[in-house]
């Protein structure tokens, strides 16, 4: 199961997940970084648990539910509240990094139920590195997600609109 | 890009299955791959095949059983970390799961691998191409130690978070192999050969960890000094267990133990701790004697990055704040 279909593929014992989704199914959002489990832009969710695609074999993901980046917003109409606030707080510079922490970030959103720290998000995504930003508009954004209806409204734009 | 070798995978489903095909020459087991899959990648190895542990189910329990709390060799990292138990008798180790690399590593790999993680250098943790410009070593290709120049032993640490502290906490670990079942004290597991670290037997899987219930009063911690807080191995890696005479750290100490990892292939535990006996805990002089006989007994090699002089020192440093650490939490 790869993104809520039900995907039946024949797949050699030494191929990893990330090569089964970028090269047999073309979900290239699930990057190839490092390739050897240190940098996190693999990320996926295997039962909603995030995972490293790069060191995954493939058979291993037999009969289970994978969720890619390209599945995220399935349920919010195509893009999840934590792509609208990566996006509202500028938080993806060359976006390498960025599907592999969405990943990340929305299985610690699930954890959490509610509004999280910036601690809470400093540790879940200490496995994701990104090059660019310096971590601090990415660990904005994904509070900002975590607050009851971030998606809907930017509250300051939405303030000044209402002023104007 | 890094490829994996071909290989073959089969999936048992109980343990005689897994012994079954492990008789294959050259099987080797897979587990959560974060360990293996790496070094596949960096062709340590070629197996013709691989054995998967994934669909063991006897493999994924913890439980109290008598005097001991059982931990399945397939509970991740992430699972032992949480564990209600593991956190009620076990705050080290639920300590040490939680800072082994990174979220997504404690995800996948297993406390079975991670005691069973193969021992790295600098200059084995490499691709082979990085390896072919020096000729390899011990452990790969090559007949020479880089690290101890004319060496004939490999000095590649094991970098386990989670050993020295199952060891501070006596655990025993239980091997599964065409012979039947033994279980041996972890701390009698480890070698001082790089290449061959492990009393494992051919065609042995290890199944579970046991480890005593505590007591009486006790503390233990586990320091880890790493360049980054995430991701990277330890440079420094001392575990602590302190047993009390009552249940406060201005109490009596009975006992210590310390085990240091990262030096060589084999943990160290520290002996003579006699005179750090009968201290108070929250003594000074309680922290300092300890640390005093880490750094004494302690030599990191130059088999992971920093210069091992540094590292010596940060031993004794590491080993004084976690005390102080523990003190303060009272």
């Amino acid at each position: 199961m790869v993104n809520g279909e039900v995907v039946q593929l024949a797949v050699q014992p030494h191929r990893t997940l990330l090569e089964m989704l970028r090269y047999q199914l073309d979900l290239i959002g699930s990057k190839q970084g490092c390739d050897k489990g240190d940098c996190g832009a693999c990320t996926v969710q295997i039962d909603g648990v995030p995972r490293l695609s790069c060191i995954t074999l493939a058979l291993h993901a037999e009969g289970r539910e994978i969720t890619t980046v390209e599945g995220l917003g399935a349920a919010h109409g195509g893009c999840h509240p934590l792509q609208d606030a990566f996006d509202r707080w500028d938080a993806a510079q060359c976006g390498f990094c960025t599907p592999g922490i969405l990943m990340s970030a929305e299985a610690l959103l699930r954890k959490v139920g509610g509004e999280v720290t910036r601690t809470q998000v400093r540790e879940a995504l200490a496995g994701n590195l990104c090059r660019c930003t310096g971590y601090t508009k990415i660990i904005d954004a994904v509070v900002d997600a975590s607050r009851p209806q971030a998606a809907e409204t930017d509250d300051t734009s939405a303030t000044e609109e209402a002023a104007q | 890009m890094l490829r994996l070798p071909r290989f073959d995978m089969v999936s048992p489903t109980t343990v005689d299955g897994v012994v079954a095909a492990l008789q294959t020459p050259g099987a080797r087991l897979v587990a959560g791959g974060t360990d293996i899959l790496p070094n596949l990648k960096h062709r340590l190895d070629r197996p013709p095949v691989l054995v998967d542990l994934g669909r063991v189910a006897e493999l994924r329990t913890i439980d109290v059983d008598g005097d001991v709390l059982r931990i399945g060799a397939g509970m991740t990292l992430t699972e032992v970390s949480e564990h209600p138990r593991v956190r009620e008798h076990f705050p080290s180790l639920s300590q040490a799961a939680g800072l082994v690399a990174s979220p997504l590593i404690r995800n996948m790999g297993t406390i079975g691998g991670n005691v069973n993680l193969d021992t790295r250098c600098r200059y084995v943790n490499q691709t082979d191409f990085w390896r072919s410009a020096i000729g390899g070593c011990l452990k790969s290709e090559g007949d020479v130690c880089h690290v101890v120049p004319g060496g004939k032993l490999c000095v590649a640490a094991m970098s386990s978070d989670c050993v020295p502290v199952l060891i501070s906490l006596g655990a025993t670990i239980v091997q599964v192999g065409p012979n039947g079942r033994r279980e041996l004290a972890l701390e009698t597991f480890y070698t001082a050969d790089g290449t061959q670290h492990t009393a494992r037997e051919d065609g042995e899987v290890s199944t579970e960890l046991r480890v005593p219930l505590p007591k009486g009063p006790r503390r233990a911690t586990y320091s880890k000094w790493s360049v980054r807080g995430s991701i990277d191995f330890p440079l420094v890696s001392v575990a602590l267990r302190i047993d009390l005479a009552q249940d406060a750290v201005s109490s009596v100490v009975q006992d210590v133990v310390a085990v240091v990892g990262v030096l060589g292939s084999r943990p160290r535990v520290v002996t003579r701790l006699d005179d750090a006996v009968g201290l108070k805990l929250s003594d000074p002089a309680f922290a300092t004697a300890v640390a005093t006989r880490v750094h004494a007994q302690c030599k990191p090699l130059e088999n992971v990055p920093y210069e091992a002089p540094y590292r010596r020192q940060m031993l004794r440093v590491h080993t004084r704040r976690a005390i102080e650490a523990l003190v303060d939490a009272g």
